[in-house]
């Protein structure tokens, strides 16, 4: 297994994950990651991030109901651990650690 | 949207199911299926296509990719052990269907490992030369105006010196001819040799070993002579003789070379090598017109090698061009060139006037195709009662798999038991076939010439993965069928005798074993009735109780005197062959007009020869002189010749003339049309001469109670006139019936394996009474207790196998009749009719034997009493 570290792309599917609550599969997180930030996003992508997440244990998943528009396929739901919980919470405290680290005059854009 | 073309391809789907986790799969599926049709929507569906493809490909992953499931291959190997032991216990539990099983496995078997060998020694053939697969043999398709074309081994020399000389990809070729034999002297011992004329370019195209010699020279100069070193033995007692001379008549030959004999795996097979130049020299000093024409195609072989990085087709280009050339000089006759690999010579096609013998595709197809379906009978057999029987094992495959076997895993384990039993067979089978070896090899005397069956380690391989083959595939259906069984039907189900629908395959599979057995039986006796019929056909002449003796060249006359001493010998006759073998001498014959001419075959006899065969002579008269070697003048001929030049009725042709080759001859008799050819023949124009130089043999009519004791006395007296040859005699009837012998050797190996296969069909069926007796136990008991007599219990069992076998009767009856009516039997002139004797009595015996079988199991089982079955629940 690798580290424990949050990659940004992961970050971002994490992120998703807990914003969507109770719909986030797949397809959804795909789609609701290009609406949000304006990328292509490659569904295998996602596959494979949702599949590292889980290793790292951030993330749990199950199956829900079987739906018609998925030629009545069941679709995997997941949902954000506490594990994954202290790592999303964790990478904004360093992230907010260095924001305020940072004098006010040097983000004035020139 | 569920429309056919709105779905995603198929086969894409199916690469996913089967490359992804079953974890995943169904998730990842329909997250596909999601975009696709959101793809449909907004991309059209050729479009939403190949993404989907690209999806699927893109999704092959580390992650998602199914686990190479080390550990369950891992069990399969530890359980393989498991397997054994339940394979042995359950062979050992049922001694019975074991033995059937294995016996006839083997017996079969054992017929399959002899063609193994045949077919590892056939293909052996010829490759010991270098470069075996660059030689070739010129062949002549030969044809007559637009007669039959016609193909042969040989050539003309003519043919062969334009391929040294004009081919430009021919790295070597060579000129041999046939029939170099003779007895050669040293030191005034006399020693009768065989072998061939072969050119200086010999030893580049072959690569027959040479001990001692130049191989380059050897045969270069004219009266040349390699030897084989087995012939340098037997004459020197040592084997460096090169520079030695050999006297063959009054012409000496020097010894340039010495070879080892040929291998046995050649079709070229020699004592002696006389160096072509000899004749060639000779011939073209006369300046012989006949020589180095290009029909004298009957005695002469090519034989060149490719050279490298040549295809055989400029060479055939070539060749083409050559024959079309000589071809615009021949009036009636056209010859065109071919090539034959050499590695194609004893499997390929039969070519007449071969130099060697050859196999024949077709008789190696024959076998094969035999051999194939006895191992076929035996495999069914197999089939038949694993599967029969596999009511018994059900339960434990169900607890198996309750276990957590998985299907794939019954699957081996029943294989291996089939292979188990195929190992033990091939065990049986190999002393099976040390039997039966030398009973093939002595089967006919160009058998044991050709073939010796000798093993090669590579052979003892062919038959491991041959055993285990045999156990695949018999043991292939019943594996499935037991390996598809549910856990929770077989465990539930008391009586699980529904639980198998392959009752129906069992009886196509005992219908074919059985139609395939009556089509031997009744092959082995047409076969019989053709060569019993054949060897006593009325042949227009009788030669019973007549002696032939060869004469081995030595004068006629002389050996004549030599038996008439004997008091035992009535009458010695001369003749030039034995007729009705199918040896046969042709000339060219002109009646009148000069244009029109027919091959008319000959012999040439004494004045003894035709009241002793007692040939009919229907008009003039028998000669008056023994055969001389000039002045002939007279002819005897039958009645088709003058059927075919017209010449009226017999007595009108008595002192018309007739242009035999360049003789000028006065018929001076007729006799009644006889079969001078096999049977299978028609009969044409046939003539005797009495021309001296033809003269091989003589017939002796021998009056004696002690035949054995005759044959002696003659032998006797040839050896104390001839040293040099042996003494050669046969009965004339002996003679015929060899000339036949194709029938008979078809009649052995068809009865053999007719044999065979009855053996093994009947231990199947035997093993299916067992088993239907055994299950139905019970059902004779009630029906016992409630009054059935035992003979109607055993009507009630029979019947359904009787009927079994009726049917294969009415399917292998038609098919062997057409067989042998439209195929085997075509195209020969005088041949059995094939009634219902023939058909009848094979099939007649096999419903006896097959009755006998299932009764005596039945009739075991219906004598029982009911109170001991039924009291047992």
């Amino acid at each position: 297994m690798k580290g424990t570290n949050l990659g940004e792309f992961e970050e971002i599917v994490l992120l998703t994950i807990a914003a969507l609550m109770e719909e986030a599969y797949s397809v959804a997180i795909c789609d609701e990651i290009e609406k949000v930030t304006g990328r292509k996003v490659k569904l295998s992508v996602v596959h494979a991030v949702l599949n590292r997440l889980s290793d790292k244990g951030y993330v749990q998943s199950e199956l829900g109901a079987p739906t018609k528009e998925r030629g009545g396929r069941r679709k995997r739901f997941f949902y954000v651990t506490h594990a994954g919980k202290v790592a999303l919470t964790k990478s904004k405290e360093q992230r907010d650690q260095l924001w305020s680290l940072i004098p006010s005059f040097n983000l004035k854009f020139t | 949207m569920k429309n056919k073309k709105t779905i995603p391809p198929k086969w894409a789907d199916r690469f996913l199911e089967w490359y992804c986790k079953p974890s995943l799969f169904e998730d990842l599926q329909g997250d596909l299926y999601e975009h696709f049709y959101r793809h449909i929507e907004d991309k059209g569906i050729r479009k939403a296509k190949l993404i989907f493809v690209l999806n699927v490909f893109k999704f092959f992953k580390p992650y998602t990719v199914k686990k190479l499931n080390f550990l369950n291959k891992l069990t399969q190997f530890i359980m393989f052990k498991n397997y054994f032991k339940t394979s042995f216990r359950s062979i050992a539990r049922n001694k019975l269907f074991s033995f059937i099983n294995v016996f006839g496995l083997a017996v079969s078997m054992s017929v399959c490992l002899l063609m193994i060998t045949l077919l590892t020694e056939v293909k052996s053939y010829e490759k010991f030369h270098a470069d075996a697969s660059d030689i070739y043999r010129a062949t002549n398709l030969y044809q007559y105006l637009e007669e039959e074309p016609n193909l042969f081994a040989s050539t003309s020399i003519i043919a062969g010196k334009r391929i040294k000389e004009e081919i430009a990809g021919v790295e070597a070729a060579t000129i041999m001819r046939r029939n170099f034999a003779g007895d050669f002297e040293n030191d005034n011992q006399k020693f009768a040799l065989r072998g061939i004329w072969a050119d200086e370019s010999f030893f580049d195209v072959f690569s027959f070993e040479v001990i001692y010699g130049d191989k380059d020279q050897a045969l270069t100069n004219p009266k040349s002579l390699v030897i084989t070193d087995e012939t340098a033995l037997k004459i020197f007692n040592q084997l460096n003789v090169v520079g030695e001379t050999l006297l063959k008549g009054d012409e000496p030959y020097q010894v340039t070379a010495v070879v080892k004999t040929p291998p046995f795996n050649s079709h070229i097979k020699f004592e002696v090598i006389g160096s072509f130049s000899t004749l060639d020299q000779a011939q073209m000093q006369r300046n012989a017109t006949g020589w180095l024409s290009w029909q004298n195609m009957w005695m002469n072989y090519t034989y060149f090698k490719v050279a490298d990085g040549q295809s055989i087709k400029n060479i055939q280009a070539a060749l083409d061009k050559i024959s079309i050339d000589q071809n615009s000089r021949e009036k009636y006759t056209s010859i065109q060139l071919g090539a034959q690999p050499i590695l194609k010579i004893m499997t390929g096609p039969q070519i007449s006037n071969s130099l060697g013998m050859n196999m024949g595709s077709e008789t190696l197809w024959i076998l094969g195709i035999l051999s194939f379906v006895v191992i076929l009978s035996a495999g069914f057999n197999y089939t038949n009662l694993s599967i029969a029987r596999s009511l018994r094992r059900a339960k434990e495959v169900g607890i198996r798999k309750v276990v957590g076997a998985k299907r794939g895993q019954i699957f081996s384990q029943f294989t291996v038991e089939a292979c188990i039993i195929s190992i033990f067979s091939l065990i049986l089978a190999y002393g099976g076939f040390l039997l039966i070896k030398p009973l093939f090899l002595s089967l006919n005397p160009e058998m044991s010439r050709m073939l010796q069956l000798k093993l090669e380690p590579i052979t003892i391989i062919y038959f491991v993965l041959f055993a285990i083959l045999v156990g695949f595939a018999a043991g292939l259906l019943p594996s499935l069928v037991l390996s598809k069984l549910k856990a929770i039907q077989v465990l539930k189900t008391t009586s699980n005798t529904k639980l198998f629908s392959s009752v129906s395959l069992r009886k196509a599979l005992i219908v074919i074993q059985f139609t395939l057995t009556l089509g031997f039986i009744i092959s082995a006796n047409v076969a019989y009735n053709q060569f019993k019929y054949s060897v006593n056909f009325d042949k227009g002449f009788n030669g019973e109780n007549i002696i032939t003796i060869g004469l081995a060249g030595n004068d006629p006359e002389q050996v004549k005197t030599l038996f008439e001493r004997i008091p035992e010998v009535e009458q010695i006759s001369m003749a030039a062959m034995v007729l009705g073998t199918g040896e046969r001498w042709g000339d060219d014959l002109k009646y009148k007009d000069p244009l029109d001419s027919t091959t008319i075959y000959y012999s040439s006899v004494d004045q003894n020869y035709i009241p002793m065969l007692k040939h009919n002579l229907i008009a003039g008269s028998n000669f008056l002189r023994t055969p001389t070697s000039d002045n002939e003048s007279e002819i005897i001929v039958n009645e088709t010749l003058l059927k075919r030049f017209n010449i009226g009725t017999p007595q009108e042709a008595i002192g018309e003339q007739v242009l035999v080759g360049s003789n000028k001859l006065t018929i001076i008799g007729v006799v009644e049309d006889f079969h001078y050819a096999p049977i299978n023949e028609p009969i044409e124009s046939f003539g005797f001469r009495q021309n001296l130089e033809d003269i091989q043999l003589l017939n002796l009519k021998v009056n004696s109670t002690n035949l054995v004791g005759t044959m002696d006395k003659l032998r006797a007296a040839w050896e104390g006139f001839d040293e040099v040859h042996p003494f050669e005699s046969r009965f004339h009837s002996e003679h015929i019936a060899r000339a036949y012998d194709t029938y008979e050797l078809m009649f052995t190996i068809v009865t053999f394996l007719a044999f065979v296969s009855i053996s093994i069909a009947c231990l199947g069926l035997l093993g299916m009474g067992v088993y239907t007796a055994e299950t139905r136990m019970k059902e004779i008991s009630i029906r016992k207790v409630l009054g059935a007599s035992e003979s109607s219990l055993i009507q009630l069992l029979v019947k359904g196998f009787m009927y079994l076998l009726l049917i294969a009767a009415v399917i292998a009856i038609p098919a062997t009749y057409y067989l042998f009516d439209s195929i085997i039997l075509a195209d020969q002139a005088n041949r059995i009719s094939i009634g219902l004797n023939e058909m009848g009595l094979g099939v007649l015996f096999i419903f006896c034997i097959g009755f006998l079988t299932i009764s005596s199991q039945v009739w075991k089982a219906a004598k029982a009493n009911p109170s001991s079955t039924l009291r047992s629940e």
